[in-house]
Order: structure tokens, then C-alpha cells, then sequence
């Protein structure tokens, strides 16, 4: 394990700039050279409530937060209340002076109490009160004796904007600095060095998801404002002049999909991100897709169902939906990144595959992916590489009439855009012959039935001779697996080191190819298992029903949460000290 | 090279009744492309699930035959990705103003570069004769046998609140004019709408009723350019009812509002090592 394990949590009100200031110092840590895992907690309103932002930070690789707190910056009361039970024992925490709570009580807790005037010197300086974060986080630097000079450089940049506003903050964040060093001096808590800048990024799921469709070359983007996918529009809609790439808002999203395969079959590669309730709308145009062979990159970034539930919280739930969102019998791929890396690698991998294949491939990330925050290096293009599929651009070539739907060895018709000389392309919902013509002619339907299986064994294929397909990490050789999908990745490779640590080795196997399903590679690595645990966030464990169905082998122990929040490491550790016993 | 009729034909067998409204509007919609002498491959017919569906099959352009109600995005859709097609939707009544309504006003506001034909019978057709939102109070149809208890749509009415910039209504019964009103709406840069009166030959037979009730707004001196004069017209549905070009004006399309599609299509861009480390400076 790293020796630096550092976990901060800010809480207060909706409007109170609690994700902000989580990201500032996230981007803070990452630019002082650590790594960092921050997740944003927030109901589903604008003002009141509680929000809180919750991170860990490390000398080493991490993916995901810690339960307990170092740290805690209460900027009301109700943080103290909630968040208390998670204070490390002599953890730090930092509350504004202004505010009336019983300090005895969380001094015979253990806690280190540092009473700052937050809003006094927000007075002093004539600033808006939301700037109490600024001074908090200043005062945080100093508690751990971190370079102040990285943090103002963070506020310059991300509210620079405004130069006035950037520079009361910077202002700010020195005056709470300068307080505690005056009255508690340097270091208070524990000391964590700056080390070297090496440029690495705070990147969300969604961020990923969203660089990924632009390095793969996509050139219209569509969808309907939905938690927790929604940041994928807005970041996209910030860039589109700097990346030449359209990008719009319909009227929902049974437009935002079919807008998607017009954009395709045309010639322009597209994705579409929404929720769970608006891909319920998308999925008739899902099959179309795959009648039609037209691509399309769907990201379905789940949250808590069944219908509009919980739109702020994380949830697995969708898995089975997706596998089978919509009528007929049809190929499609189902990825689940399990981190941000991940995700923007297999977005990218996501539109080769569809333009190779022809179908529609849905990328399942969730809210705990999607919107929190992780430290990656910066990401290396040569792995992230555009493949065309079968494509005709300019001219048709070919001697006879073009035909779409031309019956190939492999099933893949060549794709001529429309605009194409000498080709005309025909497509057509509705099932048809090799050019396009609608027919209900048995023979046919059987043919063209067959044609499109036959893309779905060689995407078989695809799947199980990708190392990506299925991953394994910790003691390969173990007889005790933990199995999962996507951001559950996070939790259980942090109990991982935890339980290294301990002398306990298990092996975790992330399945990040869900359809179609890598059968034979599970087979091979789950042979010598004896102890299968199954980790998901969802209520009825869908992937384990999945390794029924295809390996005819059901998970010897459970591990499902299913209130809207993610794992933390320590859950997975408790269940598989639980196992090993 | 000259674009004939008969390069516009296809090998797929006709499926509609004789006497169907839709071969007109098939007939004058080739006859327009040869007139205007449009190359094949730059035009794009998309089509809706319907009787009105099988167009596509029956010219010989590139076409899109699309699931039910959806012929606008996915003609958005293809417009945004190659502005230099020429693009044009083909929808039943059903199709565009029941499971389809919800695109029609966003398009018009949007002033897509699209065509938009719907194919009028007031009747669903290829689900053999149920209602639809233009079925006129009282009918009797399969799904209404006591007569229609509802009053129907105004479809241009519709199109022009939502700020069509080309609007018009054509008549199955006369081919010439509606060869007429597809060149122009062609020619129009943005969105053109065009309702056209489609009898349905077997469900609902409205030959008779329309051909003697119809006049030309040309014949009349309709200022195009008027569009409370317009708006009146689309409420004028008795004895008289016009067709033509109710309203026409020249704004800023959808595609020049966007300067990322100035220069070459979307489609034709090269994207083989997109940069993306300009944005990295939002992750630092
Ligand atoms: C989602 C969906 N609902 C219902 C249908 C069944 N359906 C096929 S055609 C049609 C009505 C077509 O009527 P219209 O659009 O007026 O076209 P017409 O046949 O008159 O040309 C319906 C309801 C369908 N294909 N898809
Ligand atoms: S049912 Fe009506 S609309 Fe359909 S083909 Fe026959 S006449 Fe035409």
C-alpha cells in the first residue's frame, strides 16, 4: 500500500460550493503529484439539503474513496451531525467559527477542532459568503502543510474566468492559510509534501466517455439533459467550436437517438448519453439500429430506478436492460468501463467496434463512474487509435449495382455513405433484401436472419481473444475470486491492497465485456475458483444470473448494495475476511 | 449526364391500391427531381411506417426507411452529418401528427434544411383504417364505428406557429401543381412543409369531396410573404379550401447558424488523430 492515505470529506448546503471546492482540492492533490479518488453525494434539488464531497488521496495509484476521514470542512452544522462517525480517531475538523454546535461532543470523540472564522473573514474582505470554501480550503493547506501555491494556482484556473472573482478566492484561501499557521502553526494534522507536477489529469467517467467520442473522430453528439449523464453534454457543448463537432439538444430523446443513426448512416460518427428512463425511450430505435446495421455508441450511465427514483444515486440496475433493450433478436456489444481510464479507452474502442461490426454498442457506466473524480496519467493516443470499418467513401468502385445489404462470408455488408458516386444506399427498418427493398419473403428473412448471427460469432470471437474482455487482478493463482462489473472495480481493488496487507490474497475478475458474454475466457479463469463472491450494486445480482445462464455456475456468495450508494473498500474487506474464515 | 424518369424507377413491385393517392405524389416527386435535374446520389428520401413507407423503394435515390413517427430526427440526423444532400421526409398522417408529432414544431423552429412531405389521407392506412389526428369529428372508422368523437389538427396552422419557413399544401388529384410546389420546396433553403391531400382509395375516399372544393392560392393574388394572411388561410377548411404556398421567408438555416459546419460535410472530415490534448486543460 501507499504510505500516504488521506481522506477529506467538505459538506454543506446545495449552493454552498461544496463540489467545486472537492474539485479544487482534488485538482490541488493531483497537481502536487498524488492520486486521488473524490465522489460527489448530492440529493436532487438546487438549494437546501446536504451535498458532500468525500475523497482520498494517495502517493499511489487509488480507485476509490475511503470510508473514514482525516479530515473534515463543515460548512454548516449539519455536516458535524452526518459526518462525524466517519472521523478517524485525532482526525481534524475544520468549522466555522459562526457556526453554534457543541465542540465537547466532538472533542470526546477524539476530534481535533479548528474554529475558524470563515465568515469574518469573508466579511473583511466584502466577498459573497459562498467564498467560506476558499478560506477553508486555504486553512486545510496549512493543517497538513501542503503548498499553498498549488491551491491558488487551482483557484486562478478554475474560477479565472472572472478575474475579479478568482482573485478575492485566491485572496481568501491565503487569509484562512495564513490563520491557522498564525494560531496552530504548520502541519497540525500530518504533513504531505508537494511532490513533482508529471501533468497527470482529474478526469470524471463522463469526461472520459466525452474525450473518447472525440478522439474516435465523432462529429455530432445529441442528447437529453439526464443525471447522471448530463456532464458528458455540457463538456461537449463547451469544446464543440474547439473539435468542429456539432452538438445538440432535441426534444427528447426518442429524437436524440434516431438523430444519432441519420448522423451515421450519413457518414458522421455519433453518441448519444442518457439515463436509464431516457434510454427506455431510445430502445425501439436500438433495434432499428441493428436492422439497419447502422452504428451508434449509446452510454447508458445508470442511477437508482425503477422509473425516476433516485437521479442522484448510483445504481446497477440496468444491466439486464441493456443486454435486451428492445425487440427482436439482434448482436450488439455491451461494455462496462470499471474507471475513468478504462472508459475513455473503451469509448474509443466502443466506435471502431460498431463501425467494424455494424450494430450498436451501448458503454454502461453509473453514476459513481460517471460523475466522480479520478487521478489517471495522461492518456496515451497510440492506444487510442481510430479503425474504420468497412467502409466506401468518394466513389464506388464496384462493377456491379451497390447493394447495403450485400451477403458476405463474415456478414459485414461494405458501408457506402450516401453522397457516394455510382452507389445509391438503401436502408431499411423493416426487413429487406441485399439492396435495401423491403420483402417479408420467408427465404429471405431466414438469409438475412443468418447474416447478421454471423456478425454476432465473429463478435464472439472479438470478445474472447481481448485480454480487455475480462481482467483479472491480485493473486491470479487464488482459490477465492471476487466477480464484478464496472465502478464496483474501484471498491474491491482497495480492498485488495487492504487485505494484501493483511496476508490475505484473493483474486478479483472484472467482466467489462457483457454481451456478447466472454464464456470461454470466464471458463478458463474461473476453472480452479472454489469461492465465488459476487460484488454488485444492484438488488438481485444480474451479473450472477448471467454466469448461470452461460457457464452454468451461480456466484457461493453475495455482496449487493442497493441504497443509491457505492461500495467503500472496507465493505468488500469485511465480506471476504466473512469467506475465507 | 441528364437524370431521367427512367433511372428513378426501381425493380421493387408497387404494393399500393389502384387508384391510391400516393402514386401521384410519387409520380410528381421524380418528375420534380428530373426537372430540377438533381443527381441521384445527393438526394435522400426518408419514409415513416405506413402505406406512405414503401416510397423509398419505388425511387431509385438513397432512402431511409425508418421506424414509426421518426422521419424528421433521422433526416436532422443525416442533414447535420452531409449538409450538401438534399434531403426530404415522406410521412403519413399518422406517422407525422400522432407517434411523430413531437418532432414537427422543433424542426420548424430549428429551420433544418429539410423537406417534409406528409402524405395526408386522414386515415391510418396500412393498419387498415383506424383514426387519426386529422380524421375529420363524426367519421366513422374502424376504431371510431360511432363516428369520431374528436376534432382533428390543423397541420398548417401548426407548421406556421412553430416558424415553418416554407409552408404549403398540395392535392393528390392534380400532379402537375404538386410537381410545382416539391420544386420549389426544394429550391427553399430550410425547412419546407408541405401537407398534401392524399385520398386513400380504399379506407377513405376524398377524391370527390376535394376536387371540388380545392383552389390555388396562386390564382388569387396570396401575398406568400404575409404570414398573419397565411395563418388565416390555414383556417380556411369548408366549402373552399386552398392549396399552394401558404407562407414563405428566407432565415438563417439551422446548418448556417453553426460555424462548425462551415467547409467540407461532417461526413467527409478526416479524423484520424483528432488532437484532444487541447482539452486537457479542463483536467488540470
Ligand atoms: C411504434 C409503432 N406503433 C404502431 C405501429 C403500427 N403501425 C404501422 S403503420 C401505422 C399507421 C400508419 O398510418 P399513417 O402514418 O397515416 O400512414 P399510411 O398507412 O396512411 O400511409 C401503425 C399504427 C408501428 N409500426 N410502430
Ligand atoms: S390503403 Fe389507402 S393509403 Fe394504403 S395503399 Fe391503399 S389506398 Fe393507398
Amino acid at each position: 500500500m501507499g504510505s500516504i492515505y488521506f481522506t477529506y470529506l467538505i459538506g454543506g448546503e446545495a449552493g454552498m460550493g461544496v463540489a467545486a471546492s472537492g474539485r479544487m482540492l482534488a485538482k490541488t492533490f493531483t497537481r502536487g503529484g498524488y492520486y486521488v479518488f473524490g465522489m460527489i453525494d448530492y440529493p436532487s434539488l438546487i438549494r437546501g439539503g446536504h451535498n458532500f464531497y468525500h475523497a482520498t488521496v494517495s502517493d499511489e495509484r487509488i480507485w476509490s474513496l475511503h470510508y473514514n476521514v482525516d479530515l473534515i470542512i463543515a460548512l454548516n452544522k449539519d455536516t458535524l451531525d452526518r459526518h462525524l462517525s466517519k472521523l478517524k480517531k485525532k482526525g481534524s475538523i475544520i468549522v466555522d467559527s459562526d457556526i453554534k454546535y457543541d465542540k465537547s461532543a466532538l472533542e470526546r470523540q477524539g476530534a481535533r477542532v479548528f474554529e475558524i472564522p470563515l465568515t469574518g473573514i469573508v466579511k473583511e474582505l466584502g466577498a459573497l459568503t459562498v467564498v467560506r470554501n476558499s478560506v477553508a480550503l486555504g486553512a486545510s493547506m496549512a493543517l497538513i502543510d501542503f503548498d499553498l501555491e498549488v491551491l491558488l494556482s487551482v483557484i486562478r484556473k478554475e474560477l479565472g474566468k472572472r478575474k475579479e472573482i478568482a482573485e478575492i478566492n485566491v485572496e481568501a484561501a491565503k487569509r484562512g492559510y495564513s490563520f491557522v499557521v498564525e494560531q496552530y502553526g504548520k502541519g497540525v494534522q500530518c504533513t504531505i509534501r508537494p511532490r513533482s507536477d508529471n501533468g497527470h489529469l482529474v478526469i470524471t467517467g463522463n469526461e472520459a466517455v466525452a474525450l473518447g467520442g472525440l478522439r474516435a473522430g465523432m462529429k455530432t453528439y445529441f442528447a437529453y439533459p439526464m443525471t447522471p449523464a448530463s456532464p458528458v453534454l455540457h463538456f461537449l457543448a463547451n469544446v464543440q467550436f474547439d473539435f468542429d463537432v456539432v452538438v445538440v439538444q432535441p426534444e427528447n430523446e426518442i429524437a436524440v437517438i434516431n438523430m444519432a443513426i441519420g448522423a451515421w448512416y450519413a457518414g458522421s460518427r455519433s453518441m448519444v448519453a442518457t439515463s436509464g428512463g431516457g434510454f427506455a425511450l431510445m430502445t425501439e430505435a436500438i433495434g432499428q439500429a441493428a436492422m439497419t446495421e447502422i452504428p451508434v455508441v449509446v452510454v447508458l450511465a445508470q442511477r437508482s430506478g425503477p422509473s425516476t427514483g433516485m437521479p442522484t444515486y448510483t445504481a446497477q440496475g440496468d444491466l439486464r436492460f441493456a443486454l435486451h433493450a428492445s425487440q427482436g433478436e439482434f448482436p450488439r456489444f455491451v461494455i462496462a468501463p470499471g474507471d475513468a481510464e478504462e472508459a475513455f479507452y473503451l469509448t474509443v474502442r466502443a466506435f471502431n467496434l460498431a463501425e467494424k461490426f455494424q450494430v450498436p454498442v451501448i458503454i454502461l457506466t453509473d453514476k459513481h463512474l460517471a460523475e466522480s473524480h479520478l487521478t489517471v496519467p495522461a492518456f496515451d493516443l497510440k492506444k487510442a487509435k481510430v479503425e474504420r470499418g468497412k467502409i466506401i467513401v468518394g466513389k464506388y468502385e464496384g462493377s456491379e449495382e451497390y447493394r447495403r445489404y450485400k451477403i458476405t462470408d463474415d456478414g459485414i455488408s461494405p458501408m457506402a455513405f450516401p453522397g457516394t458516386l455510382n452507389a445509391i444506399v438503401k436502408v431499411n427498418s423493416s426487413e429487406h433484401n441485399e439492396y435495401g427493398f423491403a420483402t417479408a419473403d420467408a427465404k429471405n428473412a431466414e438469409i438475412m436472419a443468418k447474416k447478421r448471427l454471423r456478425k454476432l460469432e465473429l463478435m464472439q470471437e472479438e470478445v474472447e481473444n481481448c485480454e480487455e474482455s475480462v481482467k483479472v487482478y491480485g493473486d491470479e493463482r487464488s482459490p477465492i475470486a471476487i466477480i464484478g462489473w464496472g465502478s464496483t472495480k474501484g471498491a474491491i481493488l482497495e480492498a485488495l491492497k487492504i487485505l494484501e496487507a493483511k496476508g490475505v490474497n484473493v483474486k478479483f475478475v472484472q467482466v467489462v465485456f457483457l454481451s456478447p458474454f466472454p464464456t470461454r475466457r470466464l471458463q478458463t479463469i474461473l476453472k480452479d475458483v472454489r469461492e465465488l463472491l459476487l460484488v454488485e450494486n444492484n438488488v438481485t445480482g444480474q451479473l450472477g444470473s448471467l454466469l448461470r445462464e452461460h457457464l452454468l455456475r451461480a456466484p457461493d456468495e453475495y455482496l449487493l448494495k442497493f441504497n443509491g450508494r457505492p461500495f467503500y473498500p472496507h465493505e468488500v474487506v469485511s465480506k471476504v475476511l466473512e469467506v475465507v474464515k | 449526364m441528364t437524370i431521367t424518369l427512367a433511372q428513378l424507377n426501381t425493380k421493387a413491385t408497387i404494393t399500393w391500391c389502384p387508384g391510391c393517392g400516393n402514386f401521384s405524389i410519387l409520380t410528381a416527386f421524380k418528375r420534380a427531381l428530373v426537372e430540377l435535374q438533381i443527381p441521384r446520389e445527393k438526394v435522400v428520401v426518408i419514409t415513416g411506417i405506413g402505406c406512405h413507407g414503401k416510397f423509398g423503394d419505388y425511387v431509385n435515390v438513397n432512402s431511409f426507411h425508418t421506424i414509426h413517427g421518426r422521419v424528421l430526427p433521422i433526416a436532422t440526423g443525416i442533414k447535420l452529418a452531409n449538409k450538401e444532400l438534399i434531403v426530404v421526409g415522406f410521412s403519413g398522417d399518422g406517422d407525422a401528427y400522432a407517434i411523430g408529432l413531437s418532432h414537427i414544431p422543433h424542426a420548424a423552429r430549428r429551420n433544418i434544411d429539410v423537406k417534409y412531405v406528409v402524405h395526408n389521407n386522414m386515415i391510418f392506412g396500412l393498419t387498415t383504417g383506424q383514426v387519426t389526428p386529422t380524421t375529420p369529428k363524426g367519421v366513422k372508422t374502424r376504431s371510431t364505428p360511432y363516428g369520431n368523437p374528436e376534432e382533428p389538427l390543423n397541420p398548417l396552422a401548426l407548421a406556421l406557429v412553430s416558424g415553418a419557413t416554407f409552408v404549403a399544401r398540395g392535392f393528390a388529384g392534380d400532379v402537375a401543381h404538386l410537381t410545382w410546389l416539391f420544386k420549389e420546396a426544394i429550391k427553399h433553403k430550410g425547412f419546407a412543409f408541405i401537407d398534401v391531400l392524399q385520398p386513400c382509395y380504399t379506407f377513405y375516399n376524398t377524391y370527390e369531396y376535394f376536387r371540388r372544393r380545392v383552389y390555388k392560392l396562386e390564382d388569387v393574388g396570396h401575398d406568400i410573404t404575409d404570414f398573419e394572411e397565411a395563418l388565416k388561410k390555414a383556417y380556411e377548411w369548408n366549402d373552399k379550401i386552398p392549396i399552394g404556398i401558404f407562407y414563405k421567408v428566407r432565415k438563417p438555416t439551422f446548418e448556417e447558424t453553426l460555424p462548425q459546419l462551415k467547409g467540407e460535410p461532417l461526413a467527409l472530415r478526416d479524423i484520424s488523430d483528432v488532437n484532444i490534448e487541447k482539452a486537457y486543460v479542463f483536467l488540470r
